[in-house]
This record gives structure tokens, sequence and C-alpha cells, in this order.
């Protein structure tokens, strides 16, 4: 085998312990219940801080799911590089193509 | 000796005979590459969507006819299945292939649930008048949600694929990567719908 090339590490990376993925899960229902709670606003007025409140939620719900359901967290750099690499593109990508149908004007 | 169902946790760096410039293997960068384009087709859908929402044509909006608590019950499902779908892993890389192959199968009953309560969904929309091409807005809510239930039901295809080599003896403790790409698949298709059940369920139309 070349010196240059690494042997594949298949093995998995200290992943978490079946305990620690209970608590995300739960952690996430939490959340999710907030989300839905939000939806009636007869019980408490979210007003100007729901769209910004759903959004948070929403990417600490994907943080989550991502970095310890999809491993990112104890995997190797290139892969989160990799997914970031795609989502940033989609995002400005399609920023862009909603400011051009002046989708907030 | 051939891994059994009844091996303890396994070195896969004995048994693995390639080898990557990376270190990783090629199937889960191919995975992780894969994902990564799938963001800009789900972003796609999901732009348009956004764009075509309040697109109507004086006729329902699908936001007029949203049952939130309904789908709330399917955002759990499908979260609970990101769950066992983990505990699937872990039980693979314990070599725990009894395990696995329950949580493998509870994985994919629950995406069935998931995708039964996306037609049922399907269908009592189309009875209250909004079909594919009602209107624009229609159109792009069945093609962004349908696209995603797709996914989910290949998703299940997957893991019945991999339910069955384990009772084969054909899926064994050193294959363990297999699980773990197929997961992170299974995962991806709930982060989209984290994205979806937020922007497109939740956040009020205008």
């Amino acid at each position: 085998m070349s010196e240059s090339v690494a042997e594949v590490d298949t093995h998995a990376h200290d992943h978490p312990s079946d305990l620690e993925y209970v608590k995300v899960a739960l952690v996430l229902a939490v959340i999710t219940a907030v989300e839905v709670f939000t939806y009636f606003e007869s019980i408490l007025d979210w007003g100007a801080f729901l769209v910004p409140s759903l959004l948070a939620m929403m990417v600490v719900k994907f943080w989550l799911v991502v970095r310890m359901f999809m491993h990112l967290k104890n995997d190797e750099p290139v892969l989160s590089r990799f997914f970031a690499g795609g989502l940033a593109l989609a995002v400005v990508v399609y920023i862009i193509a909603l400011l051009a149908f002046n989708f907030w004007g | 000796m051939a891994a059994t169902m009844t091996d303890g946790p396994v070195e896969t760096h004995d048994h693995d005979p390639h080898a990557t410039n990376t270190g990783i293997s090629n199937t889960k960068l191919a995975m992780w590459l894969f994902l990564s384009t799938e963001c800009l087709l789900f972003g796609g859908l999901i732009s348009t969507y956004l764009l075509y929402k309040t697109r109507g044509n004086g006729t329902t909006l699908p936001t007029d006819i949203f049952d939130i608590l309904f789908t709330s019950v399917s955002s759990f499902v499908l979260l609970a299945s990101s769950l066992t779908m983990v505990l699937a892993l872990s039980a693979a890389v314990r070599g725990d292939m009894p395990r696995t192959k329950v949580w493998l199968m509870v994985t994919a009953l629950l995406g069935a649930v998931f995708v039964g309560g996306q037609v049922y969904e399907f269908t009592t929309f189309y009875r209250e008048g909004l079909g594919y091409t009602t209107n624009p807005a229609a159109s792009a809510f069945y093609t962004l949600t349908g696209f995603h239930g797709v996914h989910v039901s290949l998703g299940i295809l997957m893991l019945m694929s991999l339910y069955v080599a384990a009772s084969q003896g054909r899926l064994t403790a050193r294959h363990h990567e297999t699980v773990e790409i197929v997961g992170l698949y299974w995962h991806f298709v709930d982060v989209v719908w984290i994205f979806i059940f937020t922007v497109i369920y939740l956040i009020p139309a205008e």
C-alpha cells in the first residue's frame, strides 16, 4: 500500500451511547411540541417573535440531528465541509432566487 | 471465521481490504456528497412553494386546509424513527444483530406510518377540492411533499433490504457501515421534514 494512501477507517468514531441518543430525541420532541404550541395563537400571542422563534427552533433541531444522529460531531471534518458546502450553496442560490422574484418585496 | 450474529464489537480495520486517500470509505463519502446535492433539490422545491403559496386563483389554498395536529403527529413519528435508526446502528456496532434487526424493522414501520399519514392527508385534501392542478400553490405543495414522501418510501425499501440481508446472514456485524450509510439517508429525510414542517406548515401564510 502506498504511504500516501491511508487505511480506510470504517470503525465507528466514538458514537454516542444509547442513553445520549434517547436524550437527544427527547430534546427534539420537546422542541417540536413547543413549535406546535406556537401554532395556537389563541393560547399565547407570540407576535413578532413567532417566525424568528420557529426558525431558531428549526435550526436547533437540524443541528442536533446532523451533529448527533448523523455523527458529524465525531466524524472526519471533511464530511461536515461537504455537507455544509451543499447546504450553503442551496441557501445562497435560493435566497437569490427568492430575491429575484421579489418574495420579500 | 466469518462474523456471525453473535459476534461482539468488530474492528473493521482488519476486514476492509479497501483504502482511500482520505481515510474515509468511498461509499460513505459518496452518500454525503449525494446528500449535499439533495439540499439543492429540496431547496428548489421549498423555494418554489414559497413563491406560489398564495397563488390560489380564487380556489382553495393548501394553507386553508392544513391539519396541524395531524401533521404534528406525523412529525413526531418521523422523529421517533430517527431515534430507532441510531439504535439500530448502535446495536450493529456492538455486534448485536438480532437487536439491529428489531430496530431496523421498527424504523421501517414508523416510516410506513408516516407515508400512510401523507397518503391520508393527500386524499383528504383532494376530497376538499385541492387537486394537483387546482392552482399553482397546490401543485407546488404536492410536488414538494410528494418528493419527500418518495424519499421516505425509498428509505423504507433500503431498511427492508437491510432487514432481509440480516435475516439471511448476509449483513453481519462487520458490515455496520452499511447500516450507518442507510441511516445517513434516513436522518437526512428527517432533516428535510424538519424544514418542511416549520416553513410550510407552521409559519403562517401572509
